[in-house]
C-alpha cells in the first residue's frame, strides 16, 4: 500500500516536472541559439542598433523594440479605459440578467483566434485608416486598435475579480459616510483594488507584446524607426514570425536572439504582475 | 481496489508509450516542403500525379526556400522546393530545375502607369523616387511593398533589379506573394513584385522598359526578370520522389506549368 502510494506520487511528480522541463528546454534552445550572435555583434549594437539588414550583416533591433512599445502603448490607451469601465460596470451596475450574457461574451473575445482579429483588421480597419487618415493604412494605429480589443478580456476579468475580492465593509463604510455610489467606486473601491488592476494591465501588456499573427497582417512590418501612429512598424515577435521561413545561419541566430530579448521583456512584465498581485493578498 | 487502480495507471502509461509507435502515416507518401512561390504549382502537380497514381500520397507544405532545403537535409521532407539558386554551403544537395518563373512588377489596377524602366523601378524601390508624379502619374506618395529578408523572390529581385542598391527600409514587408498581392490590390498607391504566375485581375503587371511580361517575351529572352524553381534532394532521388520528379519533368506536367504562367524547361 505504502509503496504503491509512493510510486503513484512519484509518477505524478515526474509528470508535473516534465512541463517545467519542457519550459527549461525551450529556454535553453533559445539561449543556446541566440546568445552566440549577441556575443558576436555585441549586446549594445544589437539592442541599440537601428539598422536591420541581415543580408548585409546588420542586426540592430532598436526599431523593433520601439515598435513593440508603441503598439503596446497604443493598445493600452484603448484597452485600459474600456476594460476598467467594463469591469466597474460588471461589478457595480450590471443587472443580473445582462451579466449572464455579458461575461461569456467577453470571455468569447479571448477565444477568437488572433488570425481572425488580424483578418478583420486588414479588411475593415486598414482601408478606413488609409482613406481617412492617409499613409499606407498598415500602421501602428490599426495594430493598436486591434490589440486594444484583444487585451480587453484579460483586463476586464482580472480587474473585476480584484474589485469583487474587496471586503464588503469598504463599500458599506464609504456609503455610510455619505459618499455617492460613484465617489465610492472611484475614491474607495478602485484605489483599494489598485494592485490587482495594475496586475491586469501588465498581463494585458504581456499579451500585447507577445501577439504575432494579427500584427504580421496589420502592421506592415517595415524595419524603419516609427515616427507617427500612421507609420508602419515591426515588433519583436513579428520580426521572428515574418523572417523565420527563409532565415539561415547568422540570420536565424539573430531571430533567436530577438527571442532572447523578448523573453527578458516578458519575464520582467510577468514577475511585476505576480509581485503586484501577491501584494494584494497580503 | 488499489491494485486495480495502479494496474489501470500502468496500462495507461504503457498505452501512451506504445501509441507513439503507431504514429507512422497510414498511406505511403512523400513530403514536399519549401518555397511559398513554388508551393501552389507543386500542389497542382501533386494533385495531377495522385490522379495517375491513386495509391500514392504527396504532402505539400510551405515554409520557405531555406526551411525546405533544411527539411531535405534533415530528411524531414523528401523533396525541397526552392525559388532561388543554392548557396555554396548548400551545394552538397542535389537540385533539379523544374521550371522558371518571371517576376512581375505590380500596381493597383487604377494606377494610370503602364510602363517603368528598370532604372525607374530601382530608384522607386531604393526610395529616391517617392511620388508617382515623378514617373508620370498622379501626385501621390508611392507605397513600397517588398518581401521579407531571406525570401527567394526578394533575393531574385535584389539581384535582377536593385543590383547594388538597397531596398528602402521604409517599405512595407509581407511574407508571401499572396500577401503582397492583397496589399497592392487594396492600395491605389502601392507597388510590389510577385511571381508572374500569381498575377490576377486584382492587380496590374507593369511593362518593364516597354516589355510586356508575357510568355513570348520571356521565351525570347526580352523580359529579363526570370529566376529558377528548384526541386532539391538529399542525394539522388529515390523511389516515389524519383517517380514524382520524372512526372514533373514530363511533357504533360510541363504543359500544366506553362498554362499556369511558368516558363517550362523544355524548349
Amino acid at each position: 500500500m505504502e509503496i504503491k502510494e509512493r510510486i503513484i506520487e512519484k509518477i505524478l511528480l515526474a509528470i508535473a516536472l516534465s512541463s517545467i522541463a519542457i519550459l527549461a528546454l525551450i529556454a535553453f534552445f533559445i539561449f543556446e541559439q541566440g546568445i552566440p550572435l549577441i556575443w558576436k555583434i555585441g549586446l549594445k549594437s544589437f539592442i541599440l542598433g537601428d539598422r536591420w539588414v541581415p543580408s548585409q550583416g546588420s542586426y540592430g533591433i532598436l526599431s523593433m523594440i520601439v515598435g513593440s512599445f508603441w503598439v503596446t502603448f497604443g493598445a493600452l490607451l484603448l484597452g485600459i479605459p474600456l476594460g476598467l469601465a467594463c469591469a466597474i460596470f460588471l461589478c457595480e451596475w450590471v443587472p443580473p440578467t445582462a451579466g449572464i450574457v455579458l461575461r461569456p461574451t467577453i470571455q468569447l473575445l479571448a477565444a477568437i483566434p488572433s488570425v481572425i482579429y488580424g483578418f478583420w483588421g486588414l479588411i475593415v480597419l486598414v482601408p478606413l485608416v488609409r482613406t481617412y487618415l492617409g499613409g499606407p493604412g498598415l500602421s501602428i494605429l490599426s495594430g493598436s486598435a486591434v490589440l486594444g480589443f484583444m487585451i480587453l478580456p484579460t483586463i476586464i476579468s482580472i480587474s473585476e475579480d480584484s474589485l469583487r475580492a474587496l471586503p464588503p465593509s469598504y463599500k458599506a463604510g464609504a456609503l455610510a459616510l455619505g459618499a455617492t455610489h460613484w465617489q465610492t467606486i472611484w475614491r474607495v473601491l478602485v484605489p483599494a483594488a489598485r494592485s490587482g488592476i495594475v496586475a491586469s494591465i501588465i498581463l494585458g501588456m504581456g499579451r500585447a507584446i507577445g501577439e504575432t499573427m494579427a500584427m504580421i497582417m496589420i502592421l506592415g512590418n517595415s524595419v524603419k524607426m516609427p515616427s507617427s501612429f500612421l507609420d508602419s512598424t515591426r515588433t519583436l515577435t513579428t520580426n521572428i514570425g515574418i523572417e523565420m521561413g527563409y532565415a539561415s545561419g547568422d540570420h536565424r541566430q539573430a531571430l533567436f536572439a530577438t527571442g532572447v530579448i523578448l523573453f527578458f521583456i516578458i519575464m520582467i512584465l510577468n514577475s511585476l504582475a505576480i509581485t503586484l498581485s501577491r501584494r494584494r493578498v497580503r | 481496489m488499489n491494485s486495480r487502480s495502479s494496474y489501470l495507471l500502468w496500462s495507461l502509461i504503457l498505452l501512451l508509450l506504445f501509441s507513439t509507435f503507431g504514429c507512422q502515416r497510414q498511406k505511403a507518401g512523400i513530403t514536399i516542403a519549401g518555397s511559398t512561390s513554388v508551393e501552389p504549382f507543386a500542389e497542382l502537380l501533386a494533385e495531377e500525379y495522385m490522379i495517375h497514381h491513386p495509391k500514392s500520397y504527396i504532402y505539400v507544405q510551405g515554409g520557405g526556400s531555406t526551411a525546405g532545403i533544411e527539411a531535405v537535409r534533415t530528411n524531414a521532407a523528401h523533396i525541397g522546393m526552392s525559388s532561388r539558386s543554392l548557396t555554396p554551403e548548400e551545394k552538397d544537395l542535389y537540385a533539379v530545375t523544374i521550371a522558371k518563373d518571371a517576376i512581375a512588377i505590380i500596381v493597383h489596377p487604377q494606377n494610370p502607369i503602364q510602363d517603368l524602366s528598370l532604372i525607374q523601378i530601382r530608384q522607386i524601390f531604393c526610395g529616391k523616387i517617392k511620388n508617382w508624379s515623378d514617373v508620370g502619374g498622379p501626385s501621390r506618395p508611392i507605397i513600397l511593398v517588398t518581401r521579407e529578408e531571406g525570401s527567394g523572390t526578394r533575393e531574385a529581385f535584389q539581384k535582377m533589379v536593385m543590383e547594388n542598391e538597397e531596398i528602402c527600409l521604409e517599405s512595407l514587408v509581407q511574407d508571401s506573394n499572396g500577401a503582397i498581392r492583397q496589399v497592392v490590390s487594396s492600395d491605389p498607391n502601392a507597388i510590389g513584385y510577385i511571381s508572374l504566375g500569381l498575377v490576377n485581375e486584382k492587380v496590374k503587371a507593369l511593362r518593364v522598359s516597354g516589355i510586356e511580361p508575357n510568355l513570348k517575351n520571356i521565351l525570347h529572352g526580352r523580359y529579363r526578370l526570370v529566376r529558377p524553381f528548384l526541386f532539391v534532394f538529399n542525394g539522388s532521388p529515390k523511389g516515389e520522389a524519383s517517380a514524382f520528379l520524372e512526372f514533373v519533368l514530363s511533357e504533360e506536367a510541363q504543359n500544366l506549368l506553362a498554362k499556369e504562367g511558368l516558363i517550362t524547361i523544355r524548349p
